[in-house]
């Protein structure tokens, strides 16, 4: 009763979404605003609708109602009341229902907060997101249905799903379901996946209105950048924590001191994020110069068309990845809905592209400007790289029939120097002025930075470890310490501005500075983020060392001027249906003792699964990464471990976190509406006319 | 005598050699070697995961492998060598450098200099269409503010920027 | 292509054009877009598509871990039964015994069973055979071929090739008593 009441939510929703798109393009061309306030009306519905039956969803996985198929797959008994709630999107037809009703959201918050102030855009931001949302609803009602029963045939024994009862059949209900992943059962689940969801739906705004404006032709104005600059900053804040929670994630459960493995479905989030973050820097142009305003547009829309497709491959698994969702009959459904996206955007681009020729002047090739254009190519350059290692396996797999692997050593020589290249321009962008940048003044501004930064780096690289490549481990780290000091110096600059004109001590300055410069130094702090990032990437990457080796009781394994004393090893069962094999062992640094260390293998008996648990010794400076390997299931006398010694690593996701930060105090400025703008709107005329047809 | 003395020498000679033979075999090769080795191959079976860290009981048993194939004398080359014949190329971590597989490493360098030449062009396209510098209206400075602040609210801003 | 456009045009002298898109980048979007769809389209198939199970037998040279070499094209006149194994592979050992069992049951009937060894190491390959006594050739499948040339999507499977070398069906997973009998019987009893 109740999940058919879900279905018919599922149902009308879909209608809704359909009838909405239509009424909404209708009414734009016949000039009849009755029936856009009718779609926008269709529209909010759709919200509260899918609500209701991802509520019906959740409750089916908490009471664990096993006549629900998606239950029986991803709940079970051994699982906590946390996990099932998590389990929503734990498998494909649960998570495309928290997709569609998550984007339902967004557009119903922009039909609330912008109804009034883009009047002639919204008919078709209402025909994008509703058509969009019709697609990935009708996914849900008619693909992966997660009301969706599991009927048995008595004759053959056979076992199918579907949503109404087949002639013959009788409902089949597990005595258990199957349960999440052992993988997901983590805390991290109750992150990740939400936000990073949340990131690639949120995307489907700035699209909308970035189509609306080619259709009105609209484009060339400043008026719709502006909401979108800040929808976009909303996708790309929660993306950005989804890709800091899922390396987290990555890190904590999947055992090889690892955070990001370049995996198909982890490119594709980082694509729209690389194009995400190159349109939050280029829109900046748009703002001070009126610069780059066809770029722009093609620029959100790739990061879109970028999303779409990461989420396309994810759920279809035409590339194999550790991550895929199992397979489902989606595949033709979504190619269809990719390729009229694809198509139908950019045959709007090539039609309206010729409406955007700005009087585009350039005093200096050495200025801001050019800095955000070259920024632009690195991040354009970085996101191709990605992709294309991406989509070769394939191709070469269809032109020459063997099939081959891109892996992490691909992506780190190909992307690394790009990166590098990228967080200096970050460091030294900033002190470019717009217009001309005086070469000579430059040098002058970067000379104390750049001595410092050589000084730190000689200090750092005498310690004994001995990174590989050598060479390359220094430049990394006098990269970090030079943008590290670009950075910090900005901060310096604007307070002792503040120190001489307004007379206040430091720190009062530099609170001063945050509040009344939010976006700016928001933006600063954020570029420190990165430069903490950078400086765990390069600590990681080069300076890592371990080491793996089987030692009896009382025995030790050295790596660096780190020992692991293995003390003993233990079976016992855990309380969800897992048997745990625990080992102690004590872990000394240059003789003296630090800690004990458990690292253990669970075996998830029912799934035929081990997940291995890492002991971890965290400090600024670095990891201590231990893993159980092996054990003698006889005698338990010698065990295996490896040990990972993983330096500056929490710089990462210190460095992360900084990010966050920097990126909530400088949107704080854009949600605030009465601030005012940087450059001058054109004056109303449209706000209190009736919808027009295409101009 | 002298035989027996030379049989002597023969057989000291002979388990100095064969405690020299355990004496190399006991260190190598050690589960880094074989790591080391394991980490430039992923597992032929498991999607996108490198060898040295796939848990599978056919990852343990490559390992074996490895570790047999090294201590029989194999160099790393020769143990890579050996996977690919038996496995595919997809079992190499980093994409060869010949045939078509290059098209892998040569497209992104491509793409970035014709974006770098493209971008060069575009800039210097913009420069040359910089008018000589005239007042326009939106850098106009009113015309209501005395000179003298002028002059020294531009020297304010020189000195702040 | 593009390039050689805008420098000539910038050399010339005349005003390069501020939008980066010109007719060739049009044409070369269009392209691109028009292959990436294609390409995820040819994907799709290839994920949606199971184990071959129809048309001829892809022919393979196998050769087997006692140096004995098959030539699949070779055997027509007689049923083969291909199965795809491996060593690490727990349900394969379920129908390990089945299978040497039917072997010696019709081996000198007419019909030949080739195991294909899929991506195992030499020494456990060698036991597993020792272990269940298995007297029909087994070899590995170098480069994993034979495997893509089959479109396996794991192991075990088993294919069923008739007498005139044509593919007639494919079993995934391990088979049970009777069904490789019963297959076996049938493909036999039909003529030449």
């Amino acid at each position: 009763m109740l999940y058919d009441l879900g279905y018919f939510a599922l149902l009308i929703s879909f209608v809704l979404a359909l009838y909405a798109a239509g009424a909404a393009v209708f009414g734009a061309q016949s000039g009849r605003a009755q029936f856009v306030e009718s779609a926008r009306n269709a529209a909010l519905l759709v919200f509260p609708l899918l609500a209701l039956a991802v509520l019906i969803v959740i409750y089916g996985l908490v009471t664990l109602d096993f006549t629900l198929a998606y239950v029986a797959d991803v709940s079970s008994r051994s699982m906590s009341t946390f996990l099932r709630l998590t389990a929503l999107w734990g498998g494909q037809a649960g998570s495309v229902l928290f997709w569609g009703w998550m984007m339902s959201g967004f557009a119903a918050a922009v039909l609330i907060r912008k109804w009034q102030r883009d009047r002639e855009l919204m008919p078709y931001v209402i025909f994008v997101t509703m058509g969009t949302l019709a697609f990935f609803v009708g996914l849900s009602a008619f693909i992966t249905n997660p009301f969706a029963r599991v009927w048995h045939d008595p004759a053959t024994g056979e076992l199918i799903t579907a949503v109404f009862q087949p002639t013959g059949m009788m409902a089949y209900v597990p005595l258990d379901g199957q349960g999440l992943n052992p993988l997901l059962r983590h805390f991290g689940m109750i992150g990740h996946p939400p936000t990073t969801y949340i990131g690639f739906t949120g995307f489907v705004i700035p699209y909308a209105f970035a189509i609306a404006a080619l259709i009105t032709g609209k484009a060339g104005e400043d008026e719709w950048i502006r909401t979108t600059r800040r929808w976009t900053l909303v996708a790309w804040l929660f993306l950005t924590i989804g890709l800091v929670l899922g390396g987290r994630w990555a890190y904590d459960v999947l055992g090889w001191g690892g955070y990001w493995g370049w995996d198909p479905v982890e490119n594709a989030m980082l694509m729209p994020w690389l194009t995400g973050t190159a349109f939050l820097h280029s829109v900046m142009i748009q703002e001070k110069r009126g610069m780059l305003k066809m770029w722009n547009v093609v620029l959100i829309i790739l990061t879109y068309s970028l999303s779409l497709f990461g989420t396309f491959i994810t759920r279809t698994g035409v590339i194999s990845s550790v991550h895929a969702f199992s397979k489902s009959a989606m595949g033709p459904a979504f190619l269809v809905f990719v390729a009229v996206t694809f198509l139908g955007s950019l045959l709007l681009m090539f039609k309206r592209l010729n409406t955007l020729k700005a009087e585009h002047e350039l005093d200096s090739l050495l200025s801001r400007e050019s800095a955000f254009v070259l920024q632009n190519l690195l991040f354009l350059g970085i996101t191709f790289a990605v992709f294309w290692g991406t989509t070769f396996p394939m191709i070469s797999e269809l032109v020459t029939g063997t099939k081959i692997t891109v892996g992490p050593p691909f992506f780190k020589k190909v992307t690394g120097p790009l990166f590098a290249a990228l967080v200096l321009l970050m460091g030294i962008a900033p002190l470019f002025a717009w217009r001309k940048q005086a070469a000579a003044k430059l040098g002058k501004s970067l000379l104390v930075p750049f001595c410092g930064s050589i000084v730190i780096t000689f200090a750092a690289a005498i310690p004994h470890w001995q990174p590989h490549p050598y060479p390359l481990a220094l430049l990394g780290l006098w990269l970090v310490s030079f943008v590290a000091l670009t950075t910090l110096m900005e901060f310096w600059r604007g307070a002792r501005a503040r120190m001489h004109s307004q007379g206040e001590n430091f720190l009062a300055a530099l609170s001063h500075l945050l509040s009344r410069n939010r976006r700016r130094y928001g933006g600063y702090i954020i570029h420190l983020g990165v430069v903490m990032m950078a400086l765990g990437v390069v600590g990681d990457e080069f300076f890592k060392a371990e080491t793996q080796g089987t030692i009896g009781v009382g025995q030790s394994l050295a790596v660096e001027n780190y020992t692991l004393t293995f003390e003993n090893v233990r079976q016992y069962s855990g309380s969800d249906g897992r048997e745990i094999v625990e080992a102690t062992a004590n872990l000394y640094r240059d003789g003296e003792f630090i800690t004990t260390l458990q690292p253990r293998r669970d075996y998830f008996i029912a799934q035929q699964q081990p997940v291995t648990v890492p002991a971890v010794y965290s400090t600024p400076g670095a990891d201590v990464y231990v893993l159980l390997v092996g054990w003698e299931a006889i005698g338990w006398n010698a065990s295996t471990f490896k040990i990972y010694v993983n330096p500056l690593i929490n710089w990462v996701w210190a460095g992360g976190l900084t990010f966050i930060i920097g990126t909530l105090i400088a949107a704080w400025t854009s949600l605030d509406e009465k601030r005012t703008a940087s450059y001058v709107l054109r004056p109303a005329t449209a706000s209190q006319i009736a919808y027009v047809g295409k101009p | 005598m002298p035989r027996r003395l030379l049989l002597f020498l023969l057989t000291l000679a002979a388990s100095f050699f064969a405690a020299a033979g355990v004496y190399a075999q006991e260190g190598y090769p050690t589960d880094d070697d074989v790591n080391q080795v394991a980490k430039q191959l992923y597992c032929p079976v498991c999607p996108n995961t490198p060898l040295d860290v796939c848990e599978t009981k056919a990852c343990q048993d490559w390992r074996a492998q490895i570790k047999d194939q090294l201590s029989a004398g194999w160099t790393d080359e020769q143990v890579i060598q050996y996977f690919v014949a038996q496995y595919g190329e997809r079992v190499l971590a980093e994409p060869r450098r010949s045939g078509f597989t290059s098209f892998v490493w040569l497209l992104p360098v491509l793409a970035v200099a014709i974006g770098l030449v493209i971008v060069v062009q575009v800039l210097r396209g913009w420069k040359a269409r910089r008018v000589a510098p005239v007042i326009r209206a939106d850098s106009a400075p009113p015309a209501d503010i005395p000179p003298e602040v002028l002059k020294r609210l531009e020297e304010e801003l020189r000195r702040v920027s | 292509m593009s390039v050689v456009t805008e420098t000539d045009a910038a050399s010339a002298g005349v005003r390069v054009r501020p939008s980066l898109w010109g007719d060739v980048g049009r044409w070369a979007a269009a392209l691109l877009v028009l292959g990436l769809l294609a390409l995820l389209g040819w994907g799709l198939v290839q994920a949606a598509n199971g184990p071959r199970d129809s048309g001829m037998a892809p022919d393979f040279i196998l050769t087997g871990f006692d140096g004995q070499m098959v030539t699949l094209s070779q055997l027509r006149g007689q049923v083969v039964i291909i199965n795809f194994w491996a060593s690490w592979c727990p349900p394969c050992r379920e129908e390990a015994a089945y299978l040497e069992q039917t072997w010696r049951k019709y081996q000198n009937r007419g019909v030949v069973f080739i195991g294909v060894d899929w991506v195992d190491t030499e020494k456990e390959a060698l036991a597993y055979i020792a272990e269940f006594d298995i007297t029909y050739l087994n070899g590995p499948d170098l480069g994993t071929r034979i495997a893509q040339a089959y479109r396996i999507q794991g192991v075990p499977e088993t294919f069923y090739v008739d007498k005139t070398g044509r593919l007639r069906g494919v079993h995934i997973g391990p088979l049970k008593p009777p069904e490789l009998d019963n297959k076996i019987e049938e493909l036999l009893n039909e003529p030449l």
